[in-house]
């Protein structure tokens, strides 16, 4: 008897911490739809498809959102090849000062963003002359590729650490040389953690705010916008922009869980 | 030539293979701290230009003690967002490890899915969840349960609760994933030996669980203390912390000594942290809350 309400109040609790993740995610997509009178869109006035048709009708969104797909794109780019790179050594490699390497990449992950930004922003206006200062999208792009270098050597050193390498022994016996092994056996086995960490830098790259804002000088990317414009109030189409992130990403993550699916 | 030499000193393949992150971090994670501690000990304005100096070391106690109200709202703050983060995610956590079945992995992705929504546009969403008269509120308003002045927008409260949703992954996560590792027949063993489902459960699964514990508070306490978006949207001028005052002084009054003496605290204050958590616990708990 007990341990069944303690099952069903389990049950509730969860249901209810699911909730708690999911509201916010329907609010940004449900006010995407909504027609607001008034320049603030906190209250449900009626529903319109408006926003969505006319989705870059606000000035200065549409080129937010350019700016934040090419940053993000470029800093995924750098940070995964930098990356990869670097968890290949810590995963094959057995040397001197490895654990203290291990600490040194975790570090910037374990800094909050604040600090990243501004200690980035001192050293830019400590620099103090072009390409780094006045701020532009080159000091972004900058600060994305050394935040996601972290992120992309966590992601790809755990996807990686299962890896057999008897398939590489295997390889070798066949008569392939080093180089071959590489290209031919372990990259096309370790390429799906590499597609994932550059799909969560992009992620990361795309939303960023926080080190953006120190770093960003007069650029303006999608977040910017949605910090300059959160204080007159966000208009629909910035929701509508928001939840197409958001159903590309499930899309993407779905696509890729089904092709792993498949190969396994 | 460089492939030979590769060839005969096969200890060099690591350091190339690291070499390029590592000057990357050194230069732009590295000296970017060191850069902070210097124009902490900056005088003189963006405008006339910056001297350094020894005796702008007095910047950091005078920012101790005019931020001090921020710095300890902002640890207080971080610090009851922990305690919620961990009271949501504990059960959740264990109903995901232990009794989701096949619903397991469309539980683990609803838990990130809050990442592929824009962070700002979230906590945006609630400050129309919880507006005055907004959908919870106003109900509850028209049948008279809370008086009409009654607000929890631009209180401590929804302050604590956005930077509590923000962070709840990074706590749900490596719960899990302690609880997922712990061997069931242990379990089995202690009901064996006429142990209560609870006693099981506090003399077992809780203690080998606490190494997701710890990992989850740090990984949650850490960027909560760093806040400012949170106090910003979704506080008012009480509620302002350590976060905004680095965020204002920097790119609205070109303060740089005094923000980066304020930023060079706090740094140092969670690296000490960090460093205490790594040697007690080892740095693979921490990761696996990322991984």
């Amino acid at each position: 008897m007990l341990a069944r309400i303690g099952r069903n109040a389990l049950r509730l609790y969860t249901a209810f911490a699911l909730l708690y993740l999911l509201l916010p995610i329907a609010i940004v997509a449900l006010f995407s739809f909504n027609n607001p009178t008034g320049k603030t869109n906190y209250s449900w006035v009626g529903f319109t498809l408006t926003h969505w048709a006319h989705i870059f009708s606000i000035p200065g969104l549409g080129d937010a959102v350019i700016v934040s797909i090419q940053i993000a794109f470029i800093s995924t780019l750098i940070a995964t090849v930098l990356g990869t790179l670097a968890a290949l050594a810590l995963v094959r490699y057995e040397f001197r000062g490895r654990p203290a390497t291990s600490l040194f990449i975790f570090l910037p992950l374990a800094t909050p963003e604040i600090i990243l930004g501004a200690s980035l922003l001192t050293l830019f206006v400590a620099i103090g002359r072009p390409p780094f200062f006045p701020l532009n999208g080159f000091t972004i792009l900058i600060a994305h590729i050394s935040f996601n270098i972290s992120y992309v050597i966590v992601t790809v050193r755990a996807r990686i650490s299962g890896f057999d390498r008897r398939l590489e022994e295997a390889a070798a016996d066949l008569g392939a040389n080093e180089w071959q092994t590489f290209w031919r056996v372990t990259f096309p086995l370790i390429l799906p953690g590499i597609l994932a960490a550059a799909l969560l830098a992009f992620s990361l790259s795309i939303d960023d705010f926080v080190i953006t804002n120190f770093t960003a000088g007069r650029t303006v990317t999608f977040p910017m916008f949605v910090w300059g414009a959160a204080r007159i109030g966000v208009p629909p189409e910035v929701n509508a922009i928001g939840t197409s992130f958001f159903a590309l990403s499930v899309i993407a993550v779905a696509v890729g869980t089904l092709v792993q699916r498949r190969r396994a | 030539m460089l492939l030979a030499f590769i060839r005969r000193r096969r200890g060099v393949v690591p350091l190339l293979l690291l070499a390029p992150a590592l000057l990357w971090l050194a230069a732009f994670y590295v000296y970017p701290a060191f850069q902070m501690l210097q124009a902490s000990l900056w005088s003189g304005t963006l405008e006339t230009g910056f001297q350094f100096s020894w005796s702008n070391v007095a910047t950091y106690p005078l920012a101790l003690g005019r931020y001090a109200d921020q710095f300890t709202r902002s640890l207080v703050y971080g610090a009851a967002a922990t305690a919620l983060c961990l009271g949501l995610a504990f059960p959740l956590a264990y109903f995901i490890a232990y009794r989701a079945e096949r619903w397991r992995n469309l539980l683990l992705f609803i838990v990130v899915a809050p990442f592929f929504t824009s962070f700002l546009l979230r906590v945006i969403a609630w400050k129309t969840v919880l507006g005055d008269d907004g959908f919870i509120l106003g109900p509850l308003k028209a049948l008279g349960l809370l008086s009409s002045d009654f607000r929890i927008l631009a209180t401590p409260a929804a302050v604590i609760f956005g930077i509590a949703y923000n962070f709840l992954p990074f706590m749900i996560l490596p719960i899990y994933v302690s609880l997922e590792k712990i061997d069931r027949r242990f379990v089995e063993a202690a009901k064996d030996l006429y142990a209560s489902p609870w006693q099981a459960f506090r003399r077992i699964t809780l203690p080998l669980a606490m190494p997701g514990v710890f990992a989850g508070s740090l990984l949650v306490f850490i960027p909560s203390i760093g806040d400012f978006v949170n106090a910003e949207l979704l506080g008012s001028a009480q509620t302002k912390l350590i976060g905004n005052v680095i965020q204002s002084r920097f790119l609205v009054n070109n303060d740089y000594p005094v923000a980066a003496a304020l930023s060079f605290m706090l740094m140092a204050g969670i690296l000490a942290a960090v460093f205490v958590y790594a040697r007690l616990l080892g740095t693979d708990e921490l990761e696996s809350g990322i991984g």
